[in-house]
């Protein structure tokens, strides 16, 4: 009985199976040969638009490297920039300089930055307090960096009445802190928790559980993060544009004006100087090289580290 | 508890490790009777000191989390403060008012948010479809050996800096936009009039083009990961119905990911609005709203970049910190609405049935 109820409400709905002729089979085979062709040129589309892609890439790494390894030579490493008019002259004041601001961030930013995310991970798990500072996190990730640059100007180079490295150090390393704060999280998440609880069961404090387990077990992720965030800030131009706003000459002092490479190469960039053309493009060509090394370089001893850990 | 010749090493004891928060711990007093075994008390008491470190950790923890939230108030408060002169001279009249002349004292807003506008809606336009292309050529259709090396040289276009970016444009985008694409472009679309004018290969297009390969990564790696968070036996099922691989992708992969892919497509909007060097370098910087692509524009972030520097009169600079503030929170909004969407997508709710 129930199933002739079945079968009635199926023919109410029109459902019925005998209803199939022989004219949707042929439309079928329509369909099928239309759907196969979308099929194809949907993937023709997917790949092709794979190959826009990476063209431009290409495209931009073969000109650096041809335009700027053509203008590379010892004196771009040694000498400051010359005077405009006069060739030669190279960037090792703004390559310095560049390595002394992003060692400033990196001190200030990165134990920030993981200091934070050992909060999000051990402390704040499912809290509000904690959802609220990822959130916060996120939303200053896309904080644009020229924002960042004038928001620093105010708050240190406007006190301090100059432009200074210190002040472009704290730019960086305020870009770094976000970038840093969510992969030390979300590493920290993928350490198994009967990790912690082993170690809670020895009678190990918690601060020492975290340092010693938690951190350790993800440091190579970490690391990478840590990384990641560096290669970022590396290139930044805009926050330094008012805050360590260049420098042409040998400058080390923390309360200056100091060098950085993007910056210079910005300079450069928009002269109307064929000679400084070159050195932008031999200035890129080394930023590019930088960034590439460190990040690859720790992602290989990072790398390294997990095999160790497994074996 | 027959080991007492061990008990002058405390490091070979074991048992007592267990129980160091705990008041009442069963092996203590065990030990107690034995002599020597105040050696264990006073280890145990020593350890103990961690409830110490182990909230002055803690607070650390919190205050480095905290600080997040202070560093967002300082911008707000500096860019606000900074601000103040421009909103009240001003008011709402700033966004609309399109008049830009330093020189006489009349600011208005409305050409860089145009210039911004337009450039980064294009930007999107030409990013999207090829985005979301690569995305799901990587995640559906990719031989597996391939698939490390592209998504490689995908992230590899974010790693590269802006100001590379602007340089690559300056010297090889803007002449190919010069001599062989515009005049293509003019070809084929003069009738529209968006292509009028005269083309100097630096214009709003060109700064659209260098954004749309800036943005590119974000999108499309993002995607990817939404894409992923799909469940593979929504995949399997649309197969075993029969459906074609770009059905499969269509209707059990994309109707699944919508939500996150519209989230990662906003995120791509939001670093296109505040993109600063590469825009600056080929956007022509000059505060006009035109209709042609070729005309040069200028945006929020490059007025910024261009003229901060030089602006020595207060309400110049006042009016700068205005558009800082208003880019900052336009971004904001943008950012906090996309990872919104991209979170309800990836945080482990379940897929909808397609």
């Amino acid at each position: 009985m129930i199933e002739g109820v079945e079968q009635t409400k199926l023919d109410m709905m029109g459902g019925g199976p005998l209803k199939v002729g022989p004219e949707p089979l042929r439309s079928s085979k329509f369909n099928y040969h239309h759907r196969f062709i979308t099929d194809h040129l949907v993937s023709g589309l997917a790949i092709l638009s794979t190959i826009l892609v990476i063209a431009p890439l290409v495209a931009i790494l073969v000109y650096l490297i041809f335009k700027g390894a053509s203008s590379l030579n010892l004196a771009f490493f040694t000498k400051i920039p010359a005077p405009v008019g006069e060739e030669g002259g190279g960037m090792a004041n703004s390559i310095v300089g560049s390595g002394i601001i992003l060692m400033l961030a990196s001190a200030m930013g990165v134990p920030v930055g993981i200091a934070a995310g050992v909060y999000l991970a051990e402390y704040g798990r499912g809290r509000m307090l904690g959802n609220l500072v990822r959130f916060t996190a996120d939303v200053l990730n896309g904080v644009p960096s020229i924002v960042m640059g004038i928001a620093i100007y105010s708050l240190i180079v406007v006190r301090q009445g100059h432009f200074s490295a210190f002040a472009g150090g704290v730019a960086l390393a305020i870009m770094m802190i976000p970038t840093v704060t969510r992969t030390t999280e979300e590493m920290l998440m993928t350490v198994p928790h009967a990790v912690r609880e082993a170690a809670f069961a020895l009678g190990v404090p918690k601060w020492r559980t975290v340092m010693s387990v938690s951190l350790r077990t993800a440091s190579p992720g970490i690391i990478t993060g840590c990384m990641l965030a560096f290669a970022r800030v590396a290139g930044e131009t805009a926050p330094l544009l008012f805050t360590a706003f260049g420098n042409q000459f040998w400058s080390s002092d923390l309360n200056q004006p100091i060098g950085a490479l993007p910056l210079q190469i910005f300079v450069y960039a928009i002269s109307p100087y064929d000679e400084w053309h070159r050195l932008a493009w031999a200035g890129a060509l080394v930023l590019i090289v930088l960034i590439m090394v460190s990040v690859t370089l720790v992602r290989v001893v990072a790398s390294r580290g997990i095999l160790k850990g497994n074996q | 508890m027959t080991t007492s010749p061990h008990m002058t090493d405390p490091s070979r004891i074991q048992v007592p490790q267990i129980v160091v928060s705990e008041p009442l711990p069963p092996a203590t007093p065990l030990l107690e009777p034995e002599g020597e075994g105040s050696i264990v008390r006073k280890y145990l008491q020593k350890r103990s000191s961690g409830r110490l470190i182990d909230g002055a950790f803690g607070v650390t923890m919190l205050l480095a989390a905290l600080s997040i939230f202070c560093i967002v108030a300082l911008i707000v408060y500096t860019l606000t403060s900074g601000s103040k002169m421009s909103i009240h001279e001003f008011g709402w009249k700033f966004f609309v008012q399109s008049d830009w002349d330093p020189v006489d004292g009349s600011f208005g807003a409305l050409p860089f948010i145009f210039g911004t506008v337009v450039s980064s809606l294009l930007a999107l336009c030409m990013a999207v479809p090829l985005a979301i292309g690569v995305a799901i050529f990587i995640t559906e259709m990719c031989p597996g050996p391939l698939r490390a090396p592209i998504s490689f040289l995908t992230e590899l276009l974010a790693a590269i800096p802006s100001v590379v970016y602007g340089l690559w444009a300056v010297f090889v985008l803007v002449p190919l936009m010069r001599d062989h694409l515009g005049p293509g472009l003019y070809k084929l679309f003069s009738w529209t009039g968006f292509f009028e004018g005269d083309n100097f290969g630096i214009g709003m297009l060109t700064a659209s083009i260098i954004l749309a390969i800036m943005i590119l990564p974000v999108i499309s790696s993002i995607t990817r990961d939404v894409m992923r968070a799909v469940p593979i036996n929504q995949r399997e099922g649309m197969l075993a119905l029969g459906a074609t691989r770009w059905e499969m992708i269509r209707i059990g992969v994309l109707r699944n990911a919508r939500i996150g892919i519209v989230g990662a497509v906003i995120l791509g909007l939001g670093r296109a609005l505040g993109e600063t060097m590469a825009v600056t370098m080929v956007i022509g910087n000059r505060p006009v709203i035109a209709k042609s692509l070729f005309a040069p524009g200028y945006t929020l972030a490059s007025v910024i970049a261009n003229e901060f520097s030089e602006a020595t009169d207060d309400m110049y600079l006042s009016a700068l910190v205005e558009i800082g503030l208003a880019l900052f929170l336009v971004t904001i909004v943008v950012n906090g609405i996309a990872r919104l969407l991209v979170w309800a997508v990836t945080r482990g709710t379940p897929a909808r049935s397609a």
